[in-house]
């Protein structure tokens, strides 16, 4: 466990040195000069000049990027440069944002996942089998940012039911939680068709098993067959699913935001590289990063709570 | 569990869900608005800036200048209660207003007034438009009412330029925090900033002209998604979308009695740019067969849906001294088939490198038809806005582009010389716009400029394309707003919601 542990520590801090190795060359490598986004046409050189001079992008490569990092390592990610404010406010008042929409989005892909793709299994080759077939083929096909248009122009401009985008902030949490219903059901029926298809597969897979034709034989009910015996044991490659799309759902904020002018960090990251804000840039992806590498780290945790036989193994 | 057991518990839930949402809207109170704009600022201080929105939102409505501009693009009084200028117009003095105060509730004075100047020249400015101010030689007070400004040269442009929202005067003492909490002394107070959300105003209560303003409060929303703005206007989130982003929605508001649809001008012309300086549009023979190859008429019905005014040479045709010369170089394929053969570039290949903005995507791609029916075969590549700035305009690699210039009076443009994108190098041009910019006579400026277009025209230094119009959809109460853009910024002075 411990060397476990340890290995996955490691891991962890090569990747974040990896990412910020490449985040930082990209944004230094891409065509682009901040000081001349912020200027606009009419700058003249002289302006821009002194800009530069004042962003610090007159020094050397190699002296900003370990001056970044160093940084950075005690919590200061530098000031924005087109915001001209600490990148850590700006990240602060967005999180909530982001993270509310992750979780919500998150939790309902699970519960529409499990109940469609266990409820899919236990119906093997009836119409709600077929059923749920057709619209999980159907979520994946649908893009999010097409599917929110549409829930947009019915739950907002037909039915008048919810805003059709913005978000107020948590002093309001009714109206919160009013502008987080669609793009929660926006970013979930795309990624809950995946998990519910894989759900369902693993579920037939372990529905096949002696112990559950045995669990059955013994006359245990169905339900308690399938929330209790099937689905623990279907979980291993479900999970592995969860965790990856976590980090899909992290991202489809980015097109979530866009699309119902949401102020968070899928808006900010998508700005910043419009505007070549680096520092914004860098800090934002280095979030992100060790967001998708914590839950996978999370994730492997997981499997050995679900399977203890990979506690020995370890 | 059946499976329906499970559908039936999933609907229960949807449905107590949905149940707590039926709340209707509120209605907002006719003396404030909800405005929503699709280009967010990142900053607040147009003096430090060059995003049209931080324009469009605080100058002359926050912020005030020296003068102001009307719709029709007349240079009228706003800080300064009146001018004088000397015989030889190279010497300005300033009445200021007496009695005006800093939302802050700081006095203005002179000393305001050549802090901003100074702070704008000095030689550490970032300010985005530091030319209009490299024609000054000195600015100073005699008293705390009266500024003089001396000028290096004549600059017909200058009261004009003084209203831009680079020439804002914002005082000392509040001046390095305006790019979070702007201080001005205008019609509107800034109230709060939700970043990426919304930016809220409020009335001045102490402004000289407050009787006038019928606003209380007023909330810009920023709205990127062409898409989401339809859709926010459509459920009424939104009182206006003064420019609007996309040209073919505009129907459904068109046939909707809630809405009003203003289809006005902007100061933006656009331009199928094309690098002079590089072969093969360094030869006139081929700037010219472009022309002939382009049909405006079908890159504004695809491109605008019809809305949008050709023009002939870089002149906007609501301007006092347009000519109309969009019959100079009539769509003719065969002739400029003919032409791009003679010229030897018959089957070239051409790259076309187009910014992030729809105009330009969709032109673009109507141009490439028609070039290709001319027997040139130009490459679109579609770049983002930063590669646009510092490789095609800053570092001129490129061989084509569209672009709109928004700014008012900027046929100088061509005056600028080899170091500019355009690559063209016309001394009889640049001698033309030294004398209309020093010309104080209109009559005999609007002669100049009428030959400046002719030039362009006959040089076919660009393919011209069309104005760029201004589409704003309003709330049938929302009054008063211009319905087109002689300058960045857009006055709420006389704005009202009925």
């Amino acid at each position: 466990m411990a060397y476990f542990l340890l290995r996955r520590t490691i891991g962890f801090l090569l990747t974040l040195f990896t990412v910020s190795v490449i985040v930082f060359g990209v944004m230094n490598i891409l065509p682009g000069d901040p000081a001349l986004t912020i200027l606009g046409l009419e700058a003249s050189d002289d302006s821009l000049a002194a800009l530069r001079e004042k962003l610090g992008l007159n020094e050397p490569l190699l002296e900003r990027y370990f001056s970044w990092i160093l940084n950075a390592l005690i919590g200061d990610f530098g000031k924005s440069h087109s915001f001209g404010v600490p990148v850590a406010g700006l990240i602060s008042e967005r999180l909530s944002m982001t993270v509310s929409l992750a979780i919500s989005g998150m939790v309902l892909t699970i519960l529409l996942a499990l109940c469609l793709g266990i409820g899919a299994a236990a119906n093997h080759k009836k119409i709600g089998d077929w059923g749920v077939m057709f619209f999980s083929q159907l979520g994946i096909a649908i893009p999010a940012f097409w599917l929110s248009i549409l829930l947009v122009i019915l739950f907002s401009v037909k039915l008048r039911w919810l805003p059709p985008g913005g978000f107020p902030g948590w002093d309001n949490p009714l109206m919160a939680i009013k502008s987080l219903i669609l793009p929660t059901v926006a970013l979930a029926l795309v990624q809950s068709a995946v998990l519910a298809r894989v759900t369902r597969s693993s579920a037939l897979e372990v529905m096949r098993l002696d112990y559950i034709r045995t669990a059955k034989a013994s006359g245990f009910s169905n339900s308690r067959v399938l929330w209790r015996h099937v689905l623990p044991n279907a979980l291993i490659p479900i999970v592995t699913i969860v965790g990856m799309q976590f980090a899909a759902v992290v991202t489809g904020t980015i097109v979530i935001e866009n699309v119902f002018y949401l102020p968070g960090l899928g808006r900010l990251i998508f700005q910043s590289i419009a505007n070549r804000d680096l520092p914004t840039v860098q800090a934002l992806v280095m979030m992100f990063a060790v967001i998708v590498v914590t839950a996978n780290f999370i994730v492997d945790l997981l499997y050995l709570v679900i399977d203890p036989r990979l506690k020995e193994r370890n | 569990m059946k499976f329906s057991i499970i559908k039936s518990s999933l609907f229960a839930t949807v449905f107590t869900t949905l149940g707590l949402l039926i709340i209707p809207h509120s209605l907002s109170a006719k003396s404030n608005i909800v405005i929503g704009l699709q280009q967010e600022p990142t900053n607040l201080d147009p003096t430090a800036d060059a995003t049209a929105s931080i324009d469009g939102m605080l100058t002359h409505n926050v912020y005030e200048s020296l003068t102001t501009v009307s719709e029709a693009g007349d240079v009228l009084p706003e800080l300064a209660d009146s001018w004088t200028i000397s015989d030889d117009s190279l010497t300005y003095t300033f009445n200021l207003a007496s009695g005006v105060k800093y939302h802050d509730g700081n006095i203005f004075d002179s000393a305001d007034v050549i802090f901003a100047f100074n702070r704008a020249m000095a030689e550490d400015s970032v300010n985005p438009t530091k030319s209009i101010f490299k024609v000054i030689e000195s600015v100073s007070a005699s008293n705390s009412t009266t500024v003089k400004i001396k000028l290096k040269k004549k600059d017909a442009f200058f009261l004009f330029n003084l209203a831009k929202g680079d020439a804002s005067i914002v005082a000392e003492e509040t001046a390095s925090n305006n790019n979070t909490n702007p201080i001005g002394t205008g019609p509107f107070k800034f109230a709060s900033w939700k970043r990426g959300d919304r930016l809220i105003l409020v009335k001045n209560p102490d402004h000289r002209g407050a009787a006038e303003v019928a606003l209380e409060k007023v909330e810009f929303r920023f709205i990127a998604d062409a898409a989401a703005a339809s859709a926010a206007m459509l459920a009424e989130e939104l009182d206006a979308f003064p420019g609007f982003p996309a040209p073919e929605m505009l129907p459904q508001f068109q046939a909707d009695p809630r809405f009003r649809v203003n289809i006005g001008s902007t100061e933006g012309e656009v331009i199928l740019a094309m690098n002079n300086a590089k072969a093969p549009f360094n030869d006139i023979r081929v700037r010219r067969a472009i022309s002939h190859a382009i049909d405006r008429s079908e890159i504004i019905d695809g491109a605008m849906y019809g809305n949008a005014t050709p023009i002939g040479s870089f002149y906007p045709p609501h301007g006092g001294a347009y000519v109309d010369l969009t019959g100079v170089y009539p769509h003719d394929t065969a002739k400029a088939k003919k032409m791009f053969e003679d010229a030897g570039v018959a089957g070239m290949e051409m790259t076309l490198r187009l910014p992030p903005f729809p105009y330009a995507m969709r032109s673009g791609e109507i141009i490439q038809a028609q070039l290709a029916e001319a027997g040139i075969n130009a490459k679109i590549e579609q770049v983002e806005w930063g590669f646009w700035i510092s490789e095609v305009y800053k570092k001129k690699s490129y061989d084509m582009t569209i672009i709109a210039h928004t700014s008012p009076n900027d046929m100088g443009n061509f005056a600028r010389g080899p170091k500019y994108f355009y690559g063209y190098d016309d001394p009889n041009f640049s001698d033309l716009w030294g004398r209309i910019k020093t010309e104080s006579d209109p009559g005999k400026r609007k002669l100049m400029l009428q030959e400046g277009q002719r030039i362009l025209t006959d040089q076919a230094v660009h393919g011209f394309l069309f104005q760029l119009p201004l589409l704003g959809i309003f709330k049938n109460e929302v009054k008063g707003y211009w319905s087109s853009a002689p300058v960045l910024f857009h006055p709420l002075k006389g704005v009202s919601v009925n």
